[in-house]
């Protein structure tokens, strides 16, 4: 059933685009119309679903330098007919622009290793805490409902029998206001920390893999499910990839 | 009652023609330099990518397009007008670039009587109260099942957050085009919503 005073309006009022005379007359009306309101509270609340859904896909850091190299590279067309042009110009561009992707390079690199630094941090806290773990067990299964009720999101564990890491338990963490769960395994002597959040509330999308060379600290992260996994250790390189497959494969 | 609809919704529109005007400030120099363009471009990387994969549904052809997109763009630099906008005009190149590609030629449809159709108000009813609550996978999938014209207006305006003027600009279309064609795509989708929701009491 439609509704005179919404109608024709209601979509131009949620998106923000109503005037504001036409928009102060209806919000009037949604203040005594109980039922015309809830409508504009369903289309809201779709649209924010919509705003979330859509944002589904990352380039790869691949493709993003490609690109950047592409457009930095394409030196401009001289139009006069100085020699002295023809060829300065396009010296003076190609000099501009990898001046520009130096930047570019040396900015993601610094934000990679910031990302990096904070999540070590945070293992090394955590390590350090009287209790490493707040749920302390080597089963999978009493592992993951732990977070049930604490995170928005759910994730598998890995099976790990006949594998040399051992599952020491769970924590809740926090990275950039973000909650997420972080689960410590032990391979040998070493603790390795594997973090999971929620991709889209992190500004991680071009990060890449790699071990932390200014702290010795092993690293890897991907994405999967919508949910951004880092494992950080001080175990080999071997030894995190081995952990990041089987948590990558795990079902 | 109104009170509840956060009022940063609105807020946020009216913060849009000001962050346009971040892509589309002055530059000085007649011969816009390649600096410029990247300086401009480079930010709307993952916006642009994620625009092209939901168009194509296919990653290598959304990265061809939106290299595509870069290449035109450094190219048309010049022929720029300062102080318009400069995302529309990316997006534009994009969205071109895509319907004369042999993918977007397959996607075009026919919708008829755009100007004859608004908006009417419904009752909010448990139904669709399920429909505005449904699952992120649920929802990306039923974007991916609507025709392209359908699919792009509503990305544009609830993930790129663009104004119907933006809209207008980038699809080259009337804004009361865009505003019907909003109120169709936007009923498209409540309908494929509601035909993959579990029954509900009526």
């Amino acid at each position: 059933m439609a509704c005179t005073v919404c109608n024709e309006k209601i979509d131009a009022y949620v998106d923000g685009e109503l005037p504001p005379a036409e928009a102060s007359v209806l919000a009037g009306h949604l203040r005594i119309s109980a039922a015309c309101a809830a409508d504009a509270l369903d289309r809201v609340r779709l649209k924010r679903s919509i705003a979330v859904a859509g944002k589904r896909y990352q380039p790869s850091t691949q493709f993003r330098e490609r690109v950047a190299q592409s457009i930095a590279t394409q030196p401009e067309p001289a139009k006069s007919g100085w020699h002295w042009r023809i060829l300065a110009v396009p010296a003076l561009v190609v000099l501009l622009i990898s001046v520009g992707v130096n930047t570019y390079a040396k900015r993601d690199s610094a934000r990679r290793e910031r990302v990096y630094s904070e999540l070590a941090d945070l293992h090394v806290a955590a390590l350090a805490a009287t209790s490493p773990v707040d749920v302390v067990s080597s089963d999978r299964h009493t592992v993951k409902p732990w977070f049930q009720g604490k995170l928005p999101f759910t994730f598998n564990l890995p099976e790990l029998q006949g594998t040399d890491y051992t599952l020491i338990g769970g924590r809740m963490t926090y990275f950039r206001q973000t909650a997420g769960a972080q689960l410590i395994y032990q391979v040998r002597k070493h603790l390795i920390s594997v973090f999971i959040f929620q991709d889209r509330d992190l500004d991680t999308a071009s990060l890449r893999p790699g071990p932390l060379t200014a702290l010795s600290f092993h690293t890897e992260t991907w994405m999967q499910d919508d949910l951004r996994y880092f494992v950080v250790g001080d175990a080999g390189d071997n030894d995190i990839e081995a952990l990041s497959k089987l948590l990558r494969d795990a079902k | 009652m109104a009170g509840f609809i956060p009022r940063k919704i609105f807020a946020g529109r009216g913060n849009k023609t000001r962050g346009t005007t971040v892509y589309s400030r002055e530059v000085p120099d007649q011969r816009l330099p390649a600096v410029a363009f990247e300086e401009q471009a480079l930010p709307l990387f993952d916006q642009l990518f994620n625009f092209a994969r939901w168009l194509t549904h296919d990653t290598a052809e959304a990265e061809d397009l939106v290299q595509e997109t870069y290449a035109k763009a450094l190219r048309g630099f010049g022929s720029f007008q300062p102080g318009t906008n400069f995302r529309a005009w990316m997006y534009r190149i994009l969205r071109n670039s895509f319907l004369s590609s042999r993918t977007g030629m397959n996607t075009l449809i026919s919708l008829d009587n755009e100007e004859h159709e608004a908006a009417a108000a419904d009752l909010s009813t448990p139904e669709s109260v399920m429909i505005a609550d449904a699952g992120r996978e649920m929802i990306r999938q039923a974007l991916a099942d609507l025709p392209v014209p359908f699919r792009e207006i509503l990305l544009l305006c609830e993930v790129e957050e663009m104004s119907y003027q933006e809209i207008a600009e980038t699809m080259n279309i009337p804004v009361g085009t865009v505003m019907s064609r909003l109120f169709r795509a936007r009923k498209a989708l409540r309908e494929l919503l509601r035909s993959r929701l579990p029954a509900v009491d009526r």
